[in-house]
């Protein structure tokens, strides 16, 4: 599978490293090559110093045609405008955005956008360590709506854990 | 009626100043507690110090009864959140966002955002009107300087049109050797006829770009308006 990860963080390389061992084509971007430093010697994939937020990046970057998309940046907004971009421009159907506030998680969940939050998924990991019981919050929001430009996305549910999307407000 | 501002850098300063003014209701986010502060002290206790793209404190700002939200952050990813935070989360009805980045005009507008103000655009609007679009190109200079390669880009009324390239008269030592069309660059035969939208490049020498221009884009006028 082609699979686009757009922020070698931690998390972001993480996969990366794993995908590529795992034989998948991988391209990774970042807004500072110094993140790439984070990459095994022997990564195959490609590395692309550029913004995952611009269309004209991504697709000269190759992102175009991707099974998965993975916006994994620090900023929640930035994960958020890419994610957009890959599932309305781009047209891929498997895009994971991480959004570490919850309400703009869930929101953007109900748009269409899966949502990774690191928030939900530290406090659910916590309580049930502890033995204080699952807190009922999911690591990753499932699409719960279609995204407005028309944009369906494939099922995400194999990666949800936890109980059912809560529904906000 | 009741504006929600988030950003208070200069421009979201001045607007909540103005609404104000104007009798509007107005409450101002700034996540910079010490920016936020300086604010208040001026206009009065309608800063909220903390980050509007932040749904909690968003809510708690009275985004759910906001006539109108604009994002007017310095961050083109932060007003396109505010403003579907607003539109999808809050049911706000209009939605303003500040985009700096001119490329960003149409993915905001697809993604749902009611109004784009682009200062950028609207400066860069602005000078181009100011740049007479007939004016030959210096594109670089060659050797010490005394030759140059040109661009001219052929419009309605250029004398060029029509003719083929064997048929100009050019300026001595200059010669024309290439032509863009449609985005590709071919050499300039002979026998090619120049059509409207052709980017001509020559080269010569920099005194004979007078001839260049007459021959390429017409008479020099310098009462002219550009029409473009």
């Amino acid at each position: 599978m082609k699979i686009v990860i757009v922020g070698a963080g931690r998390v972001g390389s993480v996969l990366a490293e794993a995908y590529d061992a795992a034989g998948h084509e991988v391209l990774v971007l970042d807004l500072s090559t110094r993140a790439f430093d984070r990459l095994p010697s022997e990564f195959r994939g490609s590395a692309v110093r550029g913004d995952g937020t611009d269309e004209d990046t991504l697709r000269r970057a190759g992102a175009s045609g991707a099974d998965i998309f993975l916006a994994l940046t620090e900023g929640d907004n930035r994960n958020v405008m890419a994610a957009q971009v890959a599932t309305e421009k781009l047209g891929i159907g498997r895009v994971i955005a991480k959004i570490n506030d919850p309400v703009r998680a869930a929101a953007y969940a109900d748009l269409g956008i899966a949502a990774l939050c690191r928030t939900t998924m530290q406090a659910d990991a916590i309580s049930g360590y502890l033995g204080l019981g699952s807190l009922g919050l999911p690591s990753i929001i499932a699409p719960t709506g279609t995204h407005h430009g028309g944009a369906t996305h494939a099922p995400l549910a194999a990666v949800v854990t936890g109980d059912a999307p809560r529904q906000e407000a | 009626m009741f504006v929600l501002v988030v950003g208070g850098g200069k421009v979201g300063y001045y607007l909540a100043k103005e609404l104000i003014e104007s009798s509007h209701e107005v409450v101002l986010m700034e996540k910079d507690r010490a920016r936020a502060d300086q604010i208040a002290d001026e206009i009065g206790s309608i800063v909220v110090a903390h980050d509007g793209c932040e749904g909690k404190y968003l809510g708690e700002a009275g985004c759910a009864r906001a006539d109108i939200v604009a994002a007017v952050t310095g961050d083109d990813e932060d007003n396109l959140v505010i403003c579907q935070m607003a539109k999808h989360h809050f049911d706000v009805p209009r939605t303003i966002a500040r985009v700096n980045n001119p490329k960003n005009e149409e993915l905001f507008r697809h993604l749902g955002v009611d109004e784009i103000i682009s200062p950028t655009r609207m400066i860069l609007g602005s000078i181009e009107q100011d740049i007479p679009v007939h004016e030959l190109l210096h594109l670089a200079a060659l050797g010490e300087g005394e030759l140059e390669i040109i661009e001219a880009h052929l419009q309605d009324g250029s004398p060029a049109i029509g003719r083929t390239a064997g048929e100009l008269t050019m300026p001595e030592g200059c010669s024309l050797f290439a032509v863009v069309r449609d985005g590709i660059a071919k050499p300039l035969l002979p026998d090619m006829a120049l059509r409207v939208g052709d980017k001509v490049i020559a080269i010569g020498p920099n005194e004979c770009s007078s001839r260049l221009h007459e021959q390429l884009i017409g008479a020099v006028d310098l009462e002219a308006t550009p029409t473009g």
